[in-house]
């Protein structure tokens, strides 16, 4: 079977390692006065999003861009899906248009991995409904390992994952990567917006934000994301800030050098306040910023010379 | 350091000549300082960069060399190529082989080091990557060894020694000296 990227847990310590030394090299050549090397000419990337998008699509559009491959752009509202088109329909005329790798983002849990079954060509996971985003996972952990100059481990570190971690992607990988990693990990939200089996999961669970904060050395705050559930699960927006949002006060518990990330986006107001994103221990524009290089990183994995390895010195 | 006998891309090699000891490599590097001393006079400040990987070395040395002789000012940085390549399925992104170019290069003379010259792809490739980084007034190259089967027409502005070989033959250059590694047939 071809190599692609799905989830954080089907990758070797050596796999995530690799992409970790990669991204570095990709952030290296992102400060040149040209960012852009002919690493993948002739390559053709597609990116594949049943769902709305800034953050993700334009950085993998960019970083495919950066390493000089062609970039073909699906959007489901001009596409034949309207149409009536299938799934594997859709996925198997971009592979036969002469994509060489897809970047795929869909609702639904599972949907990349069974796009994987049918082709010949690698994906990356984008983000499938609930189940997991590796990539966002990636550039976070090199977000933190820049911020505490810790190398390749977050080892010692407490993370705080907050807000609604029952429809979070980001959480799902994050959790994986971040434990590996040495970090430890401790989820907060109201029970409703957590998932109901947590028992196998490596983590810690709180439901007072309040409470977890001052141990905390990053707090990674989650968006709401009020498109995937019904209003059974919280009585209001309000309601919910009123115990789970990051301001600035509740920032003001926790450690002085303690950092705060999103995957984005924001809903200011809401799961996070302005004060506190646009603050220096926010880390939100570093993370975008390191997302392009990570990509490039997963793309020049994926698609380049000797499949991208790294090789110990001969 | 290499042992003398190893596996490369494949193949093995088993040592066959020494062509130069250390002491004949520290009067080489002296004399391409003192050439690249002459050809640069008056140049406001070079910027010297080694090829990974084994082309870090000898710009080291020869940044060192010209500081010592002249107080030549001279910046030191190095470049890794992998992503330039047009064969890169040969030669994979190699772990800690980084590209560190310290310096703005805009309007500077760039003088680009490589152990062994030998199909001029890898300096191809450098050309190519270091244009990146901006517009130098002028790039110059200086190797260690030159060791023939040119497949581009790139040439040299500073030769340790000429040195004809075959190509299922390798070149090693270190401190220690310069050997001939002679191919003895293909591992699987």
């Amino acid at each position: 079977m071809h190599r692609s990227l799905i989830s954080v847990s089907d990758l070797s310590d050596e796999d995530i390692f690799q992409l970790l030394e990669l991204s570095r090299v990709f952030v290296e050549v992102n400060t040149r006065e040209i960012p852009k090397v002919p690493a993948l000419r002739g390559k053709t990337v597609a990116t594949l999003f049943f769902e709305n998008s800034t953050r993700t699509r334009l950085s993998f559009e960019l970083a495919a861009s950066r390493l000089s491959a062609d970039v073909l752009t699906f959007t489901l509202a001009s596409s034949s899906v309207s149409k009536g088109e299938s799934l594997r329909d859709t996925a198997e005329t971009i592979e036969s248009i002469g994509a060489d790798l897809i970047v795929m983002r869909h609702w639904s849990s599972g949907s990349v991995r069974l796009v994987n079954s049918w082709l010949d060509i690698p994906l990356i996971n984008a983000g499938d409904g609930a189940h997991e985003h590796p990539t966002q996972a990636l550039l976070d952990a090199v977000t933190l390992m820049d911020e505490f100059e810790s190398g390749n481990r977050l080892d010692g570190l407490h993370i705080a994952i907050v807000g609604d971690v029952l429809h979070s992607r980001v959480a799902r990988s994050n959790v994986q990567l971040m434990t590996r990693l040495g970090a430890s990990v401790t989820l907060v939200g109201p029970p409703s917006l957590l998932p109901a089996d947590l028992s196998l999961w490596p983590v810690k669970v709180s439901n007072s934000l309040d409470e977890v904060l001052p141990s905390c050395d990053v707090i990674y705050v989650l968006r709401i994301q009020s498109e995937r559930f019904s209003e059974s699960l919280m009585p209001s927006l309000s309601e919910f800030s009123k115990s789970f949002a990051l301001n600035g006060a509740r920032l003001s518990k926790a450690k002085k050098d303690a950092v705060v990330m999103h995957p984005g986006p924001i809903i200011r107001g809401v799961e996070i306040s302005g004060e506190v994103a646009d603050s220096p221990q926010s880390l939100i524009r570093k993370q975008v910023e390191n997302g392009v290089s990570v990509r490039m990183a997963t793309l020049y994995w994926l698609l380049g010379a000797g499949k991208g390895r790294l090789e110990s010195l001969w | 350091m290499a042992p003398e006998t190893g596996s490369n891309s494949g193949h093995s090699y088993t040592a066959s000549a020494e062509v130069m000891t250390s002491s004949d490599i520290q009067r080489v590097l002296n004399r391409i300082a003192h050439e690249v001393f002459e050809q640069n006079r008056g140049c406001a400040e070079l910027v010297i960069v080694g090829l990974q990987t084994g082309g870090v070395w000898v710009a080291e040395a020869l940044c060192n060399l010209l500081v010592k002789i002249a107080s030549f000012p001279c910046a030191v940085g190095s470049l890794d190529i992998s992503l330039y390549r047009d064969d890169h399925a040969l030669r994979p992104l190699i772990k800690s082989s980084l590209t560190d170019v310290p310096v703005s290069v805009q309007d500077k003379t760039v003088l680009l080091v490589d152990d062994v010259l030998f199909t001029g792809r890898t300096v191809r490739a450098a050309l190519e990557a270091i244009l990146d980084f901006g517009r130098p007034r002028a790039i110059q190259l200086a190797v260690m060894v030159d060791r023939g089967h040119r497949e581009l027409p790139i040439r040299p502005d500073y030769v340790g020694k000429n040195l004809p070989t075959s190509r299922n033959e390798k070149v090693e250059v270190t401190e220690q000296g310069i050997k001939i590694l002679k191919e003895v047939g293909n591992a699987p």
